[in-house]
């Protein structure tokens, strides 16, 4: 495996919140070009931290942050980055800024560099894509809680990046668009890297999956293995293997 | 909140341009306010009543705001004429109601009137978010514009978050009196407001640099001037010269 297919790739990251406590201790984590991975955490264990890390939104204190094999040091690296991988932020309402969902999902290939009408074509063809064909006029405030999410997913792939990030992307959504973001996700061809406390949803979107605690990432094992406790179990509460 | 009943309809002024909407409306609103002349007033509220018929607006939802405003002006009924120098008209007990004061108050009246008609006929029948890229395309600086929309689609948020915070303090028995446990609650909530809302904004702001946002904006909306819109911006320009005549014009 060289390391041109190493999409990111984290060395010995460390960070503190500015109250002195540590959240990330000395963390290293590679994903490779066309891999599915979920990772599982606690609240507080530093997932979102570490995903705004990747995309350049805060600075570790200590280690090295790789992206498609650069070394990123400043904002600029950064700025070149994120059109090659997207964040789906983990409350739609964050995301999505713009008086109609055209406008928004427009807004990142403007910036990309797209002419207005290019810009339009592609929000257009990108919401068509997620069968969201009827959306382009609808104000972003009035859409219930599932388009928000879908319409924020159709956001972020109208820039058409490799690496697709999604922090929490099943939070308060109900089974049916829960679905919706399962198949969606399973037709991507696309570097998935997805933080979730579902394990029914990562065990069907994600391959492998990774743990976090105590400020470091640990390979947990293939996705198909997460389920749900629905019984006790000494292991509930981390990620274990039933053999 | 924004509910923006009048923005959706089918009129020849919902048909209009957004952008020369807002310049009559502005030109129109800033000579009204300026009259000084009966006649000319008079005819500033015919030009209002028109856009208002043309509109086709419900004429009872249109009164409803208008008579919001006109609580204000009576305020300005109850205290102007009696405290405004002039020649005395009319005598209640030590109160002395000055004729140049009425006349103000009237004046004061229909050019509120005419203007808050003007407004709600040729403003408030576009959406806010197209009043936004009007303004865009009008060359008002992009941070205005931005501040605007953005505002526009935030206060939803916003307020549902104080709805919130209103149901937290509620579901736990809070009743608001007069004492310090209200005051404080209240400072509380407002205070959390800020804070939530603080937070908020540079989560937008995360999101929007994640999609590759440099400090610039692009518009998508192109609007296009139609020959309609020319007969109607001539009609606007020569009601605008009827009503500075009527006001300038020498008296023979």
């Amino acid at each position: 495996m060289g390391a041109d297919r190493l999409v990111i790739d984290l060395e010995n990251i460390s960070f503190a919140y500015p109250d002195g406590r540590d959240v990330l201790s000395g963390l290293s984590f590679k994903l490779d070009k066309g891999a599915r991975a979920g990772l599982i955490g606690p609240n507080g264990s530093g997932k979102t931290t570490l995903l705004h890390m990747i995309m350049g939104l805060i600075p570790p204190s200590e280690g090295a942050i790789r992206l498609f094999g650069r070394e990123m040091r400043s904002e600029k690296d950064f700025h070149e980055s994120r059109k090659n991988i997207g964040l789906v932020f983990q409350n739609p309402d964050d995301q999505l800024f713009s008086p109609t969902v055209l406008e928004d999902v427009a807004f990142g290939p403007l910036n990309l560099g797209a002419s207005p009408e290019e810009a339009r074509d592609i929000a257009v063809k990108t919401l068509k894509d997620l069968h969201l064909t009827g959306f382009e006029d609808r104000i972003s405030y009035r859409l219930s809680g599932g388009e928000k999410k879908l319409v924020a997913l159709a956001t972020v792939l109208a820039m058409n990046p490799a690496v697709l990030v999604m922090d929490e992307p099943t939070t308060g959504l109900d089974e049916k668009t829960n679905d919706r973001i399962v198949s969606i996700l399973n037709t991507l061809d696309k570097t998935l890297l997805i933080v979730s406390h579902e394990y029914n949803f990562l065990a069907r979107t994600t391959d492998d999956f990774y743990g976090i605690r105590d400020g470091q990432i640990f390979y947990a094992g293939e996705s198909a293995t997460l389920h749900t406790h629905y019984h006790a179990h000494a292991a509930g509460e981390v990620p274990h293997k039933h053999i | 909140m924004l509910s923006e009943t009048f923005a959706f309809g089918d009129s020849a002024i919902h048909r209009l341009d957004p952008r020369l909407r807002v310049v009559f409306a502005g030109l129109l609103s800033i000579l009204t306010a300026i009259l000084n002349r009966f006649p000319a007033v008079i005819f500033a509220v015919f030009l209002a009543l028109v856009l208002i018929g043309a509109s086709r607006l419900p004429v009872r939802q249109v009164l409803a705001r208008l008579a919001v405003v006109n609580g204000l002006v009576l305020f300005i009924w109850l205290i102007l004429p009696w405290t405004f120098e002039g020649t005395p008209v009319v005598e209640i007990g030590p109160l002395v109601g000055s004729w140049e004061g009425i006349r103000l108050c009237a004046l004061i009246t229909l050019k509120s009137n005419a203007i808050i008609l003007a407004l709600i006929a040729l403003v408030a029948t576009m959406p806010v978010a197209t009043l936004g890229y009007a303004l865009h395309h009008l060359h008002l600086p992009d941070k205005l514009v931005y501040l605007l929309l953005m505002t526009y689609r935030y206060i939803f948020v916003i307020e549902t978050e104080y709805q919130q915070l209103a149901r937290a303090t509620r579901i736990r028995c809070f009743k608001p009196g007069t004492n310090l446990h209200t005051y404080k609650t209240y400072a509380y909530m407002v205070g959390m407001l800020f804070v939530r809302a603080s937070a908020r904004a540079q989560r937008v702001h995360q999101a929007m640099v994640c999609r590759g946002f440099s400090g610039k904006f692009y518009c998508l909306h192109e609007f296009a001037f139609k020959s309609s819109d020319w007969a109607w911006s001539s009609a606007m320009g020569i009601s605008l010269i009827v009503l500075g005549g009527l006001e300038w014009a020498p008296i023979v």
